[in-house]
């Protein structure tokens, strides 16, 4: 088990690497020269060539990605001479938009898109795992039907939809809440959920519909096993079939699906941060890309990337706790 | 869903002898669901197929100004009830412009189920031949393949495609897109085949191919594939509804195809400033998505319960 872990995360590290690699590459090509543009209009040869060499873009590129990947375990010193700025540990360099440390920006935006996708998780699963196994234990039924053409129905909307007709159902029409603006849940939770309550339902809706499939599907195909049989002819009371052996191994395949993810929900929710005007790192990223913000784009990435690979080594080593016949 | 086997109910005559196609293709036909998406499918498909000449029937190009169809003392609302539904213009107009949304959804349908269609070509294609070649040939081919696989989803896609659909600056877009929506997509239907794979290659039929001196060529696209080809179809109907909301994401998200092409993720984008005055312009693209994307789930789960009722996906 424990030398299972230490290999996967060497694992989880080769990824990281290799992800920023590639975003690396990609936006080698970009077209665009951030020293011009900080550089301004009226730019002589000479100012040019040292903000580049203060960028640190006079570098060959493979000395550019050695210098930002050492950079992030050790720290480093970009720039010389009066302009010698110190990035501590784990620096992932400075937003060319406005100088401030992209770490510094990532854990600022994060409590955000945390809670939003924390909260939708929890409604999600509240909903979505509670309607597929009501609907898998009555397959067939009337109830069963309803669920699911509400389920395929739901899955079809695109969250950019869904958050819209909220905002006009509940905002503009019933007027129950006010424009969501994000407040801090130390400062103020009644507020921090009643802000988020619309982003919370506008995801939760599509998620739920796509959980409720899968789950009624993974709960027939358990509840149909010999085993389940067996626990019958027991004479156990159907509620301890199905609470303890049926959604112990019928909720394990959702597992995997819920890290993938909730892992790309922490930095990824990019339409539903911009809908409701969330200052969440989805967000972070779009502004990023509108002014070509190069540092803060390859952390973005990162970091997401760094939810993905997490959330799956902790899905895979949960599976060892939940389902028995896992070993690692 | 995938307690459905592929024995005929009881007291349905079956001809001797028919085969598994022609097993699957009764039992879709007894299915209504099956019959409204394709009727949808169908629908959309034709529309994007004959965009020009449906444009044409209406009488409108979709990047013609019709300054008639909207009141500019009122801010550019269409002229009439419903966003401007007129003889004229039979879904109304865009506000300001006065562009037809016929022509221009119709438009957009061709646009959004090409980039689709072909992203989902290329994935299935890609995903098949990875997943065949990883799990017949095993050893390194396998190790190397499934490295990449799991490198592959392991990358924040929507995260990636925004990012590469935003630097590269003078491309075609609509191959830029495919190519990029495709890029993200293979290694889902990899996995499934090559599990497939792994469970065919020692069947007894492989190995009488094999003892007959079959090459592998041979045996790979004679025996294997035929053996995969059910599961593939399934979920390539499956994966086609999240390659058309992707790429009205990524369209809606400003990334997409530029105007003034029309996409129906770049008209919801452009609609959402007018939910408020115009709904109807809303309603009309996210409706046609909304459709689209509701048809081929349907058709991908009926699909799925017939030809892989044992759900071949771990």
């Amino acid at each position: 088990m424990i030398l299972y872990t230490l290999r996967r995360l060497a694992g989880v590290i080769g990824v990281l690497i290799a992800v920023a690699a590639v975003t690396f590459t990609i936006f080698y090509v970009l077209p665009s020269d951030p020293a011009a543009a900080a550089c301004g209009k009226a730019c002589s040869t000479e100012r040019l060539t040292a903000i580049r060499a203060h960028m640190g873009l006079d570098q060959p590129l493979w000395r550019q990605f050695w210098d930002f990947l050492s950079g992030i375990f050790t720290g480093r010193t970009m720039g010389s001479g009066q302009y010698a700025l110190r990035c501590d540990f784990p620096c992932l360099g400075y937003s060319y938009e406005n100088s401030e440390s992209v770490w510094g920006l990532l854990m600022d935006r994060l409590p955000v898109s945390a809670s939003l996708a924390l909260g939708a998780a929890v409604l999600w699963l509240a909903l979505g795992l509670s309607a597929g196994v009501v609907a898998a234990l009555r397959k067939d039924t009337l109830t069963d039907r309803v669920l699911m053409v509400g389920a395929v129905g739901a899955a079809s909307l695109p969250v950019y939809f869904t958050s819209m007709m909220l905002i006009y159902g509940i905002i503009r029409v019933a007027g129950l809440l006010p424009y969501p603006q994000y407040v801090s849940f130390a400062d103020d939770p009644a507020h921090w959920a009643s802000n988020l309550l619309l982003p919370w339902l506008a995801l939760a809706i599509l998620y739920a519909a796509m959980y409720a499939r899968q789950s009624r599907s993974s709960m027939i195909e358990t509840m149909a096993e010999p085993y389940i049989r067996t626990a019958r002819a027991k004479g156990l009371p159907r509620r301890t079939v199905v609470v303890k052996h049926g959604l112990r191994s019928g909720m394990t395949p959702i597992l995997t699906l819920f890290g993938m993810d909730l892992g790309g929900l922490l930095a990824g929710a990019v339409i539903t941060e911009s809908i409701f005007g969330l200052p969440g790192i989805g967000r972070l990223f779009y502004n990023a890309l509108s002014t070509g913000d190069q540092p803060v784009i390859l952390g973005v990435t990162l970091l997401a990337a760094a939810f993905i690979v997490v959330a799956n080594l902790v899905v895979d080593l949960l599976y060892a706790v939940v389902d028995p016949r896992v070993r690692l | 869903m995938t307690s459905q086997s592929l024995t005929p109910a009881p007291g349905r005559d079956i001809a001797p002898g028919s085969g598994p196609w022609q097993l699957a293709r009764r039992e879709l036909r007894r299915r209504v669901s099956v019959k409204v998406s394709l009727a949808i499918v169908a629908v959309f498909l034709l529309m994007a197929a004959g965009a020009p000449l449906l444009s044409a029937l209406g009488g409108r190009s979709p990047d013609e100004f019709d300054k008639s169809a909207v009141d500019p003392y009122l801010g550019g609302q269409p002229v009439g009830p419903l966003g401007g539904i007129s003889a004229d213009h039979w879904l109304g107009v865009e506000p300001v412009t006065g562009r037809d949304l016929f022509a221009r959804v119709v438009h957009g349908a061709q646009v959004s189920l090409l980039i689709a269609l072909t992203a989902t070509a290329i994935v299935v294609v890609a995903g098949t031949a990875a997943g065949i070649a990883a799990g017949y040939f095993g050893g390194r081919t396998d190790a190397v393949l499934s490295r990449l696989m799991d490198l592959t989803m392991s990358f924040p896609s929507l995260i990636f495609m925004i990012a590469m659909m935003s630097v590269a600056k003078d491309v075609n877009r609509i191959v830029l897109m495919t190519a990029v929506i495709g890029l993200f997509g293979w290694p889902g239907i990899a996995r499934v085949v090559r599990g497939q794979t792994l469970s065919l290659k020692h069947r007894e039929y492989v190995d009488a191919a094999r003892v007959g001196g079959a090459g592998s060529w041979r045996i790979l696209t004679r025996d294997i594939l035929p053996g995969v080809a059910g599961p593939v179809i399934a979920y390539t109907t499956l994966i086609i509804p999240g390659m058309i909301a992707t790429e009205a994401a990524l369209s809606y998200l400003g990334v997409g195809v530029r105007p003034p092409t029309p996409s129906w993720g770049q008209m919801i984008a452009e609609s959402v400033s007018y939910y408020d005055t115009d709904p109807m312009y809303f309603v009309i693209p996210s409706a046609c998505l909304f459709l689209t994307v509701l048809a081929f789930t349907l058709l991908g789960d009926a699909l799925r319960d017939i030809l892989d009722p044992r759900g071949s996906r771990t």
